[in-house]
């Protein structure tokens, strides 16, 4: 009997298997087997390369995958996932991760350069370096965002265009004015900010879907604007010899009178490195201190009030325009807090930096963080963006392996890594966390 | 005058490639109420298909006239079941373990779809332009310019007739099976209430799927109708052509078959005519820029449904 | 003379609301009494959800008047503001026929944002507030007990930090009037709020209402099927049909209208010429 259901297991599972590797061979065949490029020899024409090996690569690996899976999981009595799955942790321990990381991460970013610096030398921690102060970055990014979408629920697909606005705010205010960087970086955040609103007021009625792509034709217009502005913009060329930050007036470059001159160090590069991470650590701890902040009071209690029930806002007399908007603007502000620093890391900015990928990127690391949740913001920034620059070696495929794990993790974990809402006040002092199927996502 | 004639003529075959492809976006939408964002890679997919098929036949424009339609129709039946095979997987494994689970997690997976085919194609096909030589040249020629050079001269090529007469054909044929079709009274079943369509055993994840399915399938004849026209493809197309479809969607009425060609029509002739009197380098702003307004003023579209608020 | 008639906290003159073609609404005009608990009944369909969506803001009326005479002396009317002026200006709350609770919020957070209003003042628009100013922080202490009080008073004090999604069905009602309350009306509007609650619960929901208009000098506009509800509690009932009022008086005198049983209960066939003899048809 049992040998009967284990024979009826296997011929199902190899006919599953072999209707996955069919499926396979129809989207690979061609689109893998024959490639249409330009050959040598022809004058420019189309010439075909088969590659008929790699196709019989990818259809083996789904049948085998496809075919395992049925075994293994899927159809098996004792799907292997559980028994693995009792090994990990399990999804809902991710909610008392958050708890636990805060202290860690924020440890662990403070000390992050020494660390770097004591273990690899100067030399071969740059490119670490380079990598955190991209990761933080990304992760206020994320928490600007955040504040828009987690926690006001209102869908932004073209959080891009702020950072834009701040880095050419920079950019331009350095190069016509002679600013400093000290100086721009407010001016970037209200000049943001007043994008925010200007953007944002058309767009308040709007739900759902349609507000995330009128944001996202917003961003994209923007960027077309400064791909084209040649004059002003330098057009596709970009701005380049943006200045650098200064240490209170202290320069961080060779010669007397410079950060090193001042300090009695060894001038070297890395110091002006070290001192960029700071920066972005402290700009990000200070969106992140302000949102938190910022919850606790009426305003965002009305953001989130926003996102659960519009109309039940209305009905309480919350004036849900001044409310979106100053979640946009505030959002708009970070952004452009961001950006101006990316530009005066950079020394140079062009359109090509601002594309809707970007906008895309930020928005999956807060959705994959998990909506409104600060900390979540941060693993998944880690996961996704310092993940992403360890597979530098396989630069093409880097792309294509975020594409796919963005709808991995989104299918496997919908709510997010840390599902769970912190009540922003409470009565007896022990307010559990709220399971984010209660939480709604906002509508507009 | 002329030339406004010639603008009406480019802008009414770029129309119909849009409204080819904003028909994937009406139906998805109005089936399971999402923005299907992986849709232009899909379009790019099928030209690539297309492409691959043109190039490994050798069919070229020395062929006999009547063999090279034959040729192109067989291109066009193997790159539409193609490319019907692309959406379909695509709604299997990014969209339909996200069904009826929070709002943002299926766009988030089309985001993600759409970056790795654009990847994928990067890879498997390489990142260059991919040039065709016409296949279809030549064309009547409609006022000939004055012989000193002044005038303009219309033209009204071959193949633009072929883009407009194929895609009139697929939309009669589109609308008809739509209307007529126990598939299409399904489909128009679950637009209105899923959970009810189910109750009445109506199989509701075949219906959406054939609905990505029939998304895809006129995706890639407007694949195949891009390369015709255009005559150079690359990776990238899918998203500019995917975001104008998505505003034609829009425009016309999002869930509206109609709607869908009407907006693709606008939408192409506003890109062409903006192009031609005003600048090329600002027509995509124009798009976007109209794509902004109608949702604002106008959020139901030309031939849509209003959407009332309940209180 | 009658006391809405006399001293009238909300008046709607000549309402009229349309629908494209349909008349949801057609000129009807009653006046609530100040600390009276009204009831508005009809069948299913007689417009009453649709003119407390004109009284609170969510519909623009086609025609008519609606006057808010609050305790202070001044008039607002209020088919002229936004509806969230509605709440925070004119002191008019109301709950909804579905449930619109923060589910994701816990019961004190919901609470908190129907203060919103006096708190933003207090936290001088966030500024204030984000550098945690001691005028914000006794603002928010208040606002917490002013909650708490009348978390106590809908018997939900346990649960006040449980999300709002979790509660059941009565509770989550009972919580919708409180959230109102808390933003310190001086009418209340609510729609059909005994719906869906067993006998036990209705009982306890019009010793609430007897309260909230005994204790909080709160006036009580309500939409109500359940008949026992409204005979045993409202000192005013209107009655609706097809839009138009078919009658205005107290419990009793509404219950003895031959219109209102017609309305109501139909009347079998060969009655109809007595009834409508009676009616004046």
């Amino acid at each position: 009997m049992s040998n009967l259901k284990k024979d009826s297991l296997f011929a199902g599972s190899v006919k599953d298997a072999a209707a996955g590797g069919l499926v396979a061979l129809a989207l690979f065949g061609m689109m893998i087997g024959m490639q249409a490029d330009v050959a040598t020899g022809l004058g420019g024409q189309l010439g075909i390369n088969y590659r008929w090996g790699a196709v019989a690569i990818a259809v083996v690996i789904v049948f085998a995958g496809r075919l395992l899976l049925n075994l293994f999981v899927w159809k098996s009595d004792k799907p292997v996932t559980r028994t693995v799955g009792s090994l990990l942790p399990k999804a809902s321990s991710f909610s008392g991760l958050g708890r636990f990381a805060t202290p860690v991460f924020l440890v662990l970013a403070v000390v992050l350069p020494f660390l770097l610096t004591y273990f690899l030398g100067t030399r071969g921690s740059r490119q670490y370096l380079d990598l955190a102060i991209l990761v933080t970055t990304y992760v206020m990014l994320g928490w600007g965002l955040n504040i828009v979408v987690g926690l006001a629920g209102l869908l932004d697909l073209g959080y891009v265009a702020f950072y834009a606005v701040g880095a050419y705010s920079y950019a331009l205010l350095a190069q016509y004015f002679g600013f400093s960087f000290w100086v721009c970086l407010p001016l970037a955040g209200i000049l943001a900010a007043f994008w925010g609103i200007i953007l944002g007021f058309p767009v308040l009625r709007l739900r759902g879907d349609y507000l995330a792509i009128v944001t996202l034709a917003f961003g994209e217009i923007i960027r077309v604007v400064l791909l084209n502005w040649y004059d002003f913009t330098g057009g596709p060329d970009g701005l380049s010899n943006i200045p650098r930050p200064s240490f209170f007036g202290l320069d961080f470059e060779r010669g007397e009178g410079n950060f090193a001159d001042f300090f009695g160090l060894e001038y070297n590069s890395i110091h002006r490195i070290i001192f960029l991470y700071y920066v972005i650590l402290a700009m990000a701890l200070v969106t992140n201190l302000v949102t938190m902040r910022l919850r606790k009071l009426p305003i965002g209690r009305a953001w989130e009030a926003l996102r659960e029930d519009e109309i039940a806002c209305r009905s309480l007399g919350i004036n849900t325009t001044n409310t979106k908007l100053t979640a946009f603007a505030l959002g708009a502000m970070f952004g452009g807090f961001a950006g101006s620093f990316f530009a005066t890391r950079q020394g140079f900015i062009s359109p090509e930096s601002f594309t809707f990928m970007e906008s895309a990127v930020i928005l999956a690391i807060v959705v994959l963080g998990g909506l409104g949740s600060q900390i979540g913001v941060v693993i998944a920034a880690v996961v996704m963006i310092g993940g992403f620059e360890f597979f530098r070696g396989l630069e093409e495929y880097r792309m294509l392996v975020f594409g796919l794990l963005m709808v991995v993790i989104m299918v496997w974990r919908p709510r997010g890594l840390i599902s769970v809402r912190t009540p922003s006040i409470s009565l007896s002092g022990k307010a559990k966390g709220i399971s984010a199927d209660l939480v709604q996502e906002g509508h507009g | 005058m002329d030339y406004f004639l010639q603008q009406l003529i480019n802008g009414v075959t770029l129309g119909s490639i849009y409204g080819l492809i904003a028909i994937g976006y009406t139906m998805v939408y109005g089936i399971i109420g999402m923005i299907n964002f992986a849709h232009g890679d899909i379009f790019m997919v099928g030209s690539f298909i297309a492409l691959i098929l043109i190039v490994a036949f050798g069919i070229t424009s020395s062929l006999p006239i009547v063999l090279l339609i034959l040729a192109l129709i067989g291109v066009l039946i193997v790159s539409m079941a193609l490319t019907s095979v692309w959406g379909w997987t695509v709604e299997r494994i990014a969209y339909r373990p996200l069904r009826g689970s929070f709002r943002l997690a299926p766009l988030i997976t089309a985001i993600g779809a759409s970056i790795a085919l654009q990847n994928f194609v990067q890879i498997s096909q390489g990142a260059r332009n991919k040039p065709l030589q016409p296949l279809i040249p030549g064309g009547f020629t409609l006022t000939e310019g004055g012989a000193d050079g002044s005038g303009f001269i219309v033209q009204l090529s071959y193949s633009q007739i072929l883009i407009i007469v194929v895609t009139t054909v697929l939309m009669i044929g589109f609308t008809m099976l739509i209307n007529k079709t126990s598939l299409g009274r399904a489909q128009r079943a679950c637009e209105q209430d899923r959970k009810m369509a189910s109750l009445l055993g109506i199989n509701v994840d075949r219906t959406i799927s054939l609905t990505f399915v029939m998304g895809a399938a006129l995706a890639s004849v407007a694949g195949l109708m891009f390369l015709l026209y255009y005559g150079v493809i690359d990776f990238y197309i899918g998203f500019l052509a995917g975001v104008k479809a998505f505003t034609a969607a829009v425009l016309g009425g999002i869930g509206s078959l109609p709607g869908a060609m009407l907006g693709g029509l606008l939408i192409g002739l506003i890109e062409t005519f903006w192009s031609g009197y005003f600048s090329v380098e600002y027509k995509d702003v124009a798009a976007f820029s109209i794509l902004a307004i109608v949702l604002i003023f106008m959020p139901e579209g030309l031939l849509g449904k209003p959407e009332v608020e309940k209180v | 003379m009658s006391n809405w008639d006399n001293n009238p906290v909300l008046a709607i003159e000549h309402l009229t609301m349309r629908f494209g073609g349909l008349v949801a609404v057609g000129d009807l005009s009653f006046n609530v009494g100040r600390g009276d608990i009204t009831a508005l009944i009809g069948p299913n369909g007689a417009g009453k959800t649709t003119v407390f969506n004109c009284a609170t803001g969510f519909y623009k009326p086609t025609e008519g008047r609606i006057v808010m005479n609050r305790a202070n002396g001044e008039h607002y009317l209020l088919e002229r503001m936004p509806d969230f002026q509605i709440s925070a200006k004119a002191k008019v709350a109301r709950t909804f026929q579905n449930i619109r609770l923060f589910g994701g919020m816990t019961l004190l957070e919901n609470l908190m944002v129907a203060q919103h209003n006096p708190l933003m003042l207090a936290s001088n628009f966030t500024i204030g507030g984000v550098f945690g100013l001691s005028g914000f922080k006794s603002a928010e202490r208040k606002a917490v007990d002013k909650a708490r009080y009348w978390l106590d008073k809908t018997g939900l004090l346990d649960r006040a930090d449980g999300p709002a999604a979790d509660l059941p069905y009565g509770d989550q009602r009972r919580l919708e009037i409180a959230r109102a309350m808390c933003s310190g009306p001086e009418l209340l509007c609510l729609d059909e709020p005994a719906a869906g609650l067993n006998p036990k619960e209705s009982a306890e929901l019009n010793t609430l209402l007897n309260a909230i208009r005994d204790e909080h000098a709160t006036s009580i506009l309500l939409i109500e099927h359940d008949m026992s509800v409204v005979m045993e509690i409202s000192d005013h009932v209107v009655v609706l049909d097809y839009g138009e009022k078919i009658s205005d008086g107290t419990p009793e005198q509404v219950k003895n209208d031959p219109k209102v049983i017609a309305a109501y209960l139909g009347v079998p066939d060969d009655e109809v010429d007595d009834v409508e003899e009676e009616v004046g048809l």
